[in-house]
């Protein structure tokens, strides 16, 4: 059994817990949307994300990152994980530096949601708030300059530009979506925010078959309530974006992928998060324009984290 | 004269001011004189029915003010106003330097 061997195998090395927590991360399933839509010729699938090892879609690159730095020595339990994260990045490094004993240290905006700050603290994480209007770019340039300043003290992780972000992606979440479609996925359809799972997922998915369609997903506003999204007229692409793979880039306002969260927790027994209702707008718009195909898309967590929100919505 | 602090997000449309002063002595008073000198800024502020959208928040300091309140709320000069998304983070500043991009 899997728990006697974890109990019989306490002396592990670091290197072999952090791959053994791997067995924990990934994995999700894949739920069909029944109820919001409903055609036999084209069906909408979405990654129930939340449902793994550290409790969204970013426990995979966080994971991935992690595993990979500790391989390499440049991260173990003497030295400090430091990135900047609004959210759930923040929240996987934490449960998996917790499970691991390595020490979490995050800049992380004022404005996150108190269930966020309070989930953190719980995790044992180290938080330097940054300021409220800033979002994560002035958190990140603070992670920036504390590593700067302690290069010693920490393994600056940077979800943004480490390429760990969307191999996560194309080694996991690609290959799951292949399988649990039986490779019948027509297209793949997800918000950009570091663009990880679009990029990993839609590399992955083109390269097993070249007319598979991508189709990114933004905010329609600058200024918008889809946690981790870019608005791409107003934002740089993170470094690991490739812009070539995108068929199609569309728009999703906040007021819509709220709307979604009432009309799936109703009508299909989810209660998502912001972003996973936005990624869920997109597909309707989608399905309703095809004649056959399968559309997949993920959720990438549930709505547990997000209590002002759910106090607002219902 | 009160000051408006223009979230990151909407820079892009205040030619990248980080400050908007006003002598308007009312919340609702200021907010659309940002409006009319900024134009982009109403739509990403106000909904279709010309309310401050629900996902965003409006401090007086460090004190989180009800929108539809605005019009009685009374300035000072010494009056900082922040607009805030409800929640944090997915945005950047594309005049900011690379090095500094996140989202």
């Amino acid at each position: 059994m899997e728990t006697l061997s974890n109990i019989e195998n306490q002396k592990l090395t670091l290197t072999q817990k952090s791959e053994e927590l791997g067995s924990y991360i990934g994995q999700t399933p894949l739920f069909p949307i029944q109820h919001l839509y409903t055609s036999r010729q084209v069906k909408i699938f979405a990654k129930l994300e939340w449902q793994q090892f550290g409790d969204s879609v970013k426990a995979r690159p966080a994971y991935r990152i992690m595993r990979k730095a500790i391989k390499q020595g440049t991260l173990h339990e003497e030295v400090q994980l430091l990135d900047a994260s609004s959210g759930n990045t923040g929240i996987a490094y934490a449960h998996i530096g917790a499970a691991l004993g390595i020490p979490v240290t995050l800049c992380l905006p004022e404005n996150a949601s108190d269930e966020r700050k309070r989930i953190l603290k719980a995790l044992n994480v180290n938080i330097e708030f940054t300021d409220r209007g800033g979002g994560t770019d002035v958190a990140q340039h603070v992670a920036r300059e504390m590593y700067e300043r302690a290069p010693d003290r920490y393994y600056y992780a940077d979800q943004y530009s480490n390429p760990g972000n969307w191999q996560a992606h194309y080694n996991t979440t690609g290959p799951e979506i292949l399988k649990q479609t039986n490779g019948k996925v027509t297209h793949f359809i997800c918000g950009l925010g570091t663009t990880g799972t679009f990029t990993g997922t839609g590399r992955l998915l083109k390269e097993y078959k070249s007319d598979i369609r991508l189709i990114g997903l933004q905010p329609d506003l600058a200024m918008h309530g889809l946690e981790g999204w870019k608005h791409l007229e107003t934002a740089h692409s993170p470094s690991i974006y490739d812009a070539s793979l995108a068929d199609d880039i569309r728009a999703v306002s906040t007021e819509r992928a709220h709307q979604l969260i009432t009309l799936t927790a109703r009508k299909e027994g989810v209660l998502i998060s912001p972003s996973s209702a936005a990624n869920l707008a997109g597909a309707l718009e989608l399905a309703g324009e095809l004649e056959e195909g399968v559309i997949v898309t993920v959720f990438p967590d549930d709505l547990s984290k997000y209590g002002e929100i759910l106090t607002q919505l219902f | 004269m009160a000051t408006i602090i223009i979230p990151t997000p909407l820079r892009k449309y205040t030619a990248q001011k980080r400050r908007f002063e006003t002598r308007e002595n009312t919340l609702s008073g200021a907010l659309e004189q940002l409006m009319e000198e900024h134009p982009q800024v109403r739509q990403n502020l106000l909904d279709d029915e010309g309310k401050v959208r629900s996902y965003i928040k409006l401090y007086i300091g460090d004190e989180e003010v009800n929108p539809d309140e605005s019009r009685t709320f009374q300035l000072d000069e010494n009056t900082e106003i922040s607009i805030v998304p409800a929640i944090a983070g997915g945005y950047q500043s594309a005049e900011q330097p690379a090095e500094y991009s996140t989202g």
